[in-house]
């Protein structure tokens, strides 16, 4: 076919522009201007060294405890079929929508000092553990990132053809053979990915090290930009700690891309491999060991986040429903901004085979929330008040951040709807709006609604930009439980999380289902 | 008259060259070799490729660098006829509107060209709840309200039986005769193109040799049809 280049002077050639535009404004334009301000004579002190060192050690052993836990739960649920399976799947995919705020309280529930396992610990006489430092910041991005890794290494698993365990089976493979011909060359390959995945999410934490850490000994970078801009008013100490973090990211990023940029997950969920060599009672043990920790790991922090939630949700000050109102509200309008962005990209992508906006919508993969905001922060604050405009930022910012999601499963969609029915389209003459409405809009619903669900339950859920623009008592509903955690409110901290946790899987749902309604294919 | 005027289409290193016209009101069969150019040439006289030289013509109007839609040609493919979405109804009235805004009267132009076609019945389902005739029997429907003088057919019946093929082909032939439309249809089967074409288009060593008589090429085929036919 022949390609017929859209002018840049079509609507969709300026939309896309512009979209790419403010795009490149958050990404590079904020990094210029931090570059600008940032105080590099002054030189790293001791504190920021040590933040540095806890950042890279934190996100290694996370990421080392998440995939190396991950690989049993992954074969267990790889090689047996039982009732409850695809339920487990779809919950260890709930951690990824789920507000880092309200794990942190499921977390603190089960593992805090007052806590369920402490409370086992000091029945059978132990010494009781803290969850604050590292081992808290460690817990929380375990609980985060095991069931991501879990899933990913799933899809690899189930991904490898039936055909070779059956050749294996013929050959009287043992199950250590099994693992060294066939399971660890599939593992190798993927591992690194994964890995570097969690790593450059883990490097990135803002909120669990607020919650969980601080202090000298359990600061991330992001964390230390925070306290920079927030408590020291040092624009200039936290630009330089955001140069530093854009380094680390971006070659966090890279790596991660450097080792998956062959893979291809396509594979489905749904079938187990039927496996002769499964089937010692030992084994089947460990895999139901494997499996009821996985379980119990996810369902009990949420589990305790409803039960202490139910108490406090009726129980309220008015100011936390304001915060949720803000918050759906926000949630909404990301969801939109979002959308007016990466469909633009999208399209051009798909439609003129260019890359160019698919390389700056991954952009923001390696720009950090808090950079972004701490370039607005020094672009802003001569003309504004940071304050006035935490809401619109907040919103823009949480925005750019899902597009890598949103467009990783748009574009695929937007490409088989080019390929497929381009020619006759082109043949009746479908073009501009009407051709969206009627031949592209009703191909990508199901991955519109999920981009729409995914922005909305993580802008929802977001505690990151907001913290560090907004008016504490004009701020958002994750911003309001920290402020109870914060004054020993637990029991109203608890609702608010309840109340938290509902609306951002309410919002995703509503999102998700409604892509999904009268989808036909 | 389809006129190619020294046409040459390149895509890397196939390149196809053509220089014939085509009477109106007539049916031209297109044979030759699969990857030989035949899906080539209609891709170029539909408009999705641009020839790297020569002029196409329609009567006395230069389509060589018009957009698809623009053509007073109609095409169907081997394939994505309909898009799945839509209803029959409203795959028919993308041919008259490309945003499907529709008067009354067209709404009745609709109608009229699904029962021609025998699927009165069928205009509220979507191409899942229909068959493969059926659904060739919409696109030919869209044709109807299309009204463009040519019509250009990419082996759209190829996944269908015998039975069902002859039938479609009849049924191209009554509606061709009834707009007296100027057809060009892309062919496998020598059979095919005995039972509907008046003339024949022999795609064969990158050329698209003009147009023979049917029964005088089948009578005394020339050495590239014999190779072809074997």
């Amino acid at each position: 076919m022949a390609r017929r280049a859209v002018s840049i002077i079509s609507p969709l050639g300026l939309w896309g522009a512009a979209a790419a535009a403010l795009l490149l404004f958050l990404t590079l334009g904020t990094l210029a201007a931090v570059a600008w301000q940032a105080e590099f004579t002054r030189g790293l002190g001791r504190a920021d060294i040590a933040a540095l060192r806890f950042t890279l050690i934190q996100a290694f052993f996370s990421a080392l405890l998440s995939v190396a836990l991950a690989i049993p739960v992954a074969r267990a649920l790889a090689r047996r079929q039982f009732p409850g399976r695809q339920i487990l799947i779809t919950l260890l995919g709930a951690p990824f929508i789920l507000p880092v705020i309200v794990a942190v309280l499921g977390l603190l529930a089960v593992f805090g000092r007052a806590g369920i396992f402490n409370q086992m610990l000091n029945a059978f006489g132990f010494e009781t553990v803290s969850v604050y430092g590292f081992s808290g910041v460690l817990l929380a991005h375990v609980f985060f990132n095991l069931p991501l890794a879990t899933r990913l290494i799933l899809q690899s698993w189930l991904a490898i053809p039936a055909e070779r365990f059956r050749l294996a089976q013929s050959l009287g493979f043992a199950p250590r053979d099994m693992f060294r011909q066939i399971e660890w060359p599939m593992l190798r390959e993927v591992i690194p990915g994964i890995f570097a995945v969690i790593f450059l999410i883990c490097t990135t934490s803002f909120a669990v090290a607020l919650t969980l850490g601080g202090g000298p000994k359990a600061t991330t970078i992001e964390l230390a930009i925070y306290q920079a801009l927030r408590s020291d008013f040092a624009p200039g100490k936290a630009a330089l700690l955001s140069s530093i973090q854009f380094l680390l990211c971006t070659l966090a990023a890279w790596s991660a891309w450097y080792f998956t940029r062959h893979q291809d997950a396509a594979a489905g969920f749904d079938r187990a491999v039927q496996r002769s060599d499964a089937g010692a009672v030992g084994l089947r043990i460990q895999d139901g060991l494997c499996l009821g920790f996985a379980a119990f790991f996810v369902i009990l922090p949420l589990a305790m986040v409803i039960k202490s939630g139910l108490t406090g949700i009726l129980n309220m000050p008015d100011v936390v429903w304001w915060a949720a109102l803000r918050s759906v509200l926000m949630a909404i309008a990301s969801s939109i901004v979002m959308l007016s962005l990466v469909l633009p990209l999208a399209q051009i992508a798909a439609k003129e085979k260019r890359a160019w906006p698919e390389a700056i919508a991954y952009l923001s993969v390696s720009a950090s929330p808090l950079v972004i905001g701490t370039g607005l922060f020094i672009l802003l604050n001569p003309y504004f008040s940071p304050r006035d405009l935490a809401l619109p930022v907040t919103i823009i910012v949480n925005a750019a951040m899902a597009i890598p999601f949103a467009l990783r499963g748009l574009l695929p969609a937007m490409r088989e709807v080019e390929a497929s029915y381009a020619p006759l389209a082109d043949q009746l003459g479908m073009a501009g709006f009407a051709r969206f409405r009627l031949l592209t809009l009703p191909r990508i619903r199901r991955p519109l609604g999920f981009a729409l669900g995914l922005t909305a339950a993580l802008s929802m859920g977001d505690l990151g930009v907001v913290a560090l623009f907004a008016d504490p008592d004009a701020g958002t509903l994750p911003l309001m439980i920290y402020r109870l955690m914060g004054a020993y409110r637990m029991e109203q901290a608890a609702g608010a999380a309840l109340l938290l946790l509902i609306l951002s899987l309410a919002l995703f749902m509503i999102f998700d289902r409604g892509g999904q309604k009268n989808a036909d294919t | 008259m389809l006129t190619l005027e020294n046409v040459q289409i390149t895509q890397g290193s196939f390149s196809l060259h053509a220089d014939f016209t085509i009477a109106p009101d007539t049916k031209t069969a297109v044979i030759g070799a699969s990857g030989g150019g035949k899906s080539t040439l209609l891709s170029a006289l539909a408009g999705f490729l641009t020839p790297a030289r020569g002029r196409i013509r329609w009567n006395s109007d230069d389509l060589t660098t018009q957009p698809p839609a623009k053509r007073p040609i109609s095409m169907i493919f081997q394939d994505n006829n309909l898009f799945p979405h839509l209803t029959a109804a409203q795959n028919v009235g993308l041919g008259i509107s490309p945003a499907l805004r529709l008067t009354q009267a067209d709404h009745q132009r609709v109608s009229d060209a699904l029962v021609r076609v025998g699927l009165a019945e069928m205009a509220t389902r979507k191409p899942a709840a229909l068959s493969g005739g059926q659904i060739a029997r919409v696109a030919l429907a869209r044709l109807l309200v299309q009204g463009n003088p040519v019509i250009l057919l990419d082996e759209p019946f190829a996944a269908l039986g015998p039975a069902m093929r002859a039938e479609m082909l009849d049924l191209v032939a009554e509606l061709v005769a009834e707009t007296k439309a100027t057809l060009l249809m892309v062919s496998h089967d020598p059979e095919d193109a005995k039972r509907i074409a008046d003339q024949i288009i022999l795609v064969a060593d990158q050329i698209a040799h003009p147009p023979i008589e049917t029964n005088h090429l089948f009578n005394d085929p020339p050495e590239a049809m014999r190779n072809w036919m074997g």
